[in-house]
């Protein structure tokens, strides 16, 4: 009696030191995102006094303001959107397509392709020999640097292979007696039934592509035109003086004047950061079954 | 290709399966034209970069292609081993990945097993989605936010040290060499642990729930179930991603350091892959650079098939 009396008390002092544990895990990783928010909606010359934790002071969206008249910034956006977009529509239709024509047993050239894909997982040339081919490519300073080099993802080709590997088989045939060619079939028949796997997948890649930044530094540095969100929030960042360090082109200099750096900074990082907070909903509910995917092939 | 259609056909009907191949061909057409845009691709942007191997041997000059270049021979692995700072950005590199390796495997496990004690279902759940979180965020937000939690004004760690009186003044963080290690280790970690977690929490999952039963009736505690089942149970997940991460202990990119580092502590910061970034990019020594990556590769290489090697003498199976 005494001894099960013992077990439920050092029970239930694991319990708390576990539920104390993870609220801290919990407060560490949402206190950066808090305290940047708040200090992105705080008035400036508020901000500069100290103390901000995460709730706002002084209530303001003027910090946003002054960013989005900063050019570079909204052509850093819009071309971060479409290459997000465009991208991951891309990214998916090829990687299907591929994954398709790989898992029809009876095609011929299947096992050298299957092959020749499989092969890249494990090596790459490195970094001087792809910069090199990309500039004798001539795609250097173009927009196109962010989508041809990486129109389709090899991982992404074996993790959609599975899953129609797994779909029945009938639908197929049925398709083809009808006399449906390939494409069709896998127009029609192939791509509704790999909705929840292209969810995925479109996810990442989108992920994947509004967070790329090396791309921008190495290949459009010097095209304002082509920069991207992330490139520029490196930009701000790393001016360490002052934002005015950071050529914004902006005409208005009375606006950035009345800013301070600390608070262009939180407001663009709260630009970069939020659509990932707006899809984040979605990846969670599909990122685990990806991961699982992801097993079974390997 | 004809090796191909050979398991269909009899070797004796040679003229027939000629025609046969073609003929198939023609009614793969929508398959064909469906996959070989893309092994086109593929070959271009996956198998010509390892013919740029060949640069490293050359003395490359821009604008020739890379039959006319001068050879050199071993020129560039000669000066990249006779020179001081590889080592140094060697030292660097090795510190930072075994760092990340030791952290990067028992943080997230030790995180796995404490969710996994945990009863509270939504509790759990709430703690699992916010951990994944910042995965997703992009480094250069996640190098931008460290910087704004360590810095010297105003930042919350100064100024939790401070107000539990540890420190007299703010640390300097960003500045010093001497914490950058620390720094990119913890950052990673804040990063990933969450996401890393999830492998593990899987394989627990599939742990057969008996054992547990069995040792509760056997008197066993909490600990001792968590060290007797629990962790063996983990084990072979664990056993792969530490030989597969083993094999890039020397290739850890440089991204944290890129976004992290400043001229401050280059020192420190400096890995393998940057400092190919800036004399094979930056100063266009394009034979130097493309000779680190090659050395990066090869190492990787070893290093995969050493650790692969000592696991199966000592467990008689094999990972790759």
């Amino acid at each position: 009696m005494q001894g099960l009396v013992q077990k439920n008390i050092s029970d239930r002092i694991f319990d708390t030191c576990l539920y104390v544990v993870m609220t801290i895990v919990l407060i560490v990783t949402l206190y950066p995102f808090l305290n940047v928010l708040a200090i992105s909606l705080n008035d400036s010359m508020d901000t500069v006094k100290g103390g901000l934790t995460i709730w706002p002071r002084q209530f303001t969206l003027k910090n946003y303001e002054t960013i989005f008249k900063f050019e570079g910034l909204v052509i850093g956006f819009r071309n971060s959107v479409i290459r997000t977009v465009l991208g991951a529509i891309i990214g998916v239709l090829t990687a299907s397509m591929v994954a398709y024509t790989l898992s029809r047993r009876e095609f011929q050239a299947r096992r050298l392709f299957s092959v020749l894909f499989a092969l890249t997982l494990y090596f790459s040339g490195g970094l001087i020999p792809g910069y090199l081919l990309i500039r004798n490519l001539g795609l250097i300073g173009t927009f196109w640097v962010y989508i041809i080099p990486s129109i389709l993802g090899v991982f992404n080709v074996f993790v959609i292979r599975s899953y129609i590997d797994g779909l029945p088989n009938a639908l197929q045939e049925s398709a083809k007696i009808d006399g449906a060619n390939d494409f069709t079939i896998f127009w029609r028949i192939i791509l509704p039934l790999c909705q929840p796997v292209l969810a995925t997948i479109a996810l990442f890649v989108a992920v994947g592509h509004w967070n790329s930044w090396f791309d921008t530094y190495l290949y459009n540095a010097q095209k304002p035109q082509n920069t991207t969100l992330q490139y520029e929030l490196i930009k701000v960042l790393q001016s360490t003086q002052s934002a005015t360090d950071y050529r914004f082109n902006s005409n208005n200099q009375q606006s950035m004047a009345a800013v301070s750096p600390d608070s262009i900074k939180m407001a663009i990082t709260m630009v970069v950061t939020t659509p990932i907070l707006l899809v984040y909903p979605f990846l969670q509910k599909y990122f685990v079954k990806g991961i699982t995917l992801g097993a079974v092939k390997s | 290709m004809e090796s191909l259609t050979t398991e269909i056909t009899r070797p004796a009907e040679g003229k027939k399966r000629k025609h046969r191949f073609w003929y198939t061909m023609l009614q793969q057409r929508y398959l064909y034209l469906m996959s070989v845009p893309f092994v086109i691709w593929l070959i271009i942007f996956s198998y010509v970069p390892i013919w740029g191997w060949l640069v490293a041997f050359q003395n490359y000059k821009p604008g020739k292609s890379i039959f006319d270049q001068k050879w050199i021979g071993l020129k560039s692995f000669i000066e990249l081993f006779s020179d001081e700072r590889f080592y140094h950005v060697l030292r660097n590199t090795l510190a930072m990945s075994v760092m990340g390796l030791i952290v990067g495997f028992t943080v997230p496990i030790i995180f796995a097993l404490l969710l996994n004690e945990l009863r509270g279902r939504w509790f759990k759940r709430s703690i699992q989605t916010i951990s994944y979180l910042p995965h997703f965020v992009s480094w250069v937000v996640v190098a931008g936010l460290i910087t704004k939690m360590l810095s010297v004004d105003g930042g919350a760690v100064n100024q939790l040290l401070m107000s539990l009186h540890l420190i007299d003044k703010p640390i300097q963080f960003m500045a010093k060499g001497e914490w950058f290690w620390g720094i990119v280790t913890i950052s990673d970690m804040w990063k990933e642990t969450g996401w890393s977690s999830i492998i593990y929490i899987a394989a627990m999952a599939g742990i057969d729930p008996e054992q547990y039963e069995a040792a509760t009736v056997d008197g066993a505690g909490r600990f001792r179930r968590m060290w007797h089942i629990t962790l063996p149970g983990i084990r072979p997940t664990f056993m792969v991603l530490f030989i597969l991460s083993i094999g890039n202990l020397i290739s850890i990119g440089f991204e944290k350091q890129f976004l992290l580092g400043n001229p401050l502590v280059s020192d420190y910061s400096e890995v393998i892959d940057l400092y190919a970034l800036n004399y094979g990019i930056g100063l266009s020594r394009y034979s130097y650079g493309t000779a680190i990556g090659i050395f990066n590769s090869v190492i990787s290489i070893i290093l995969v098939f050493t650790a692969n090697g000592i696991y199966k003498r000592v467990t008689k199976e094999t990972i790759i």
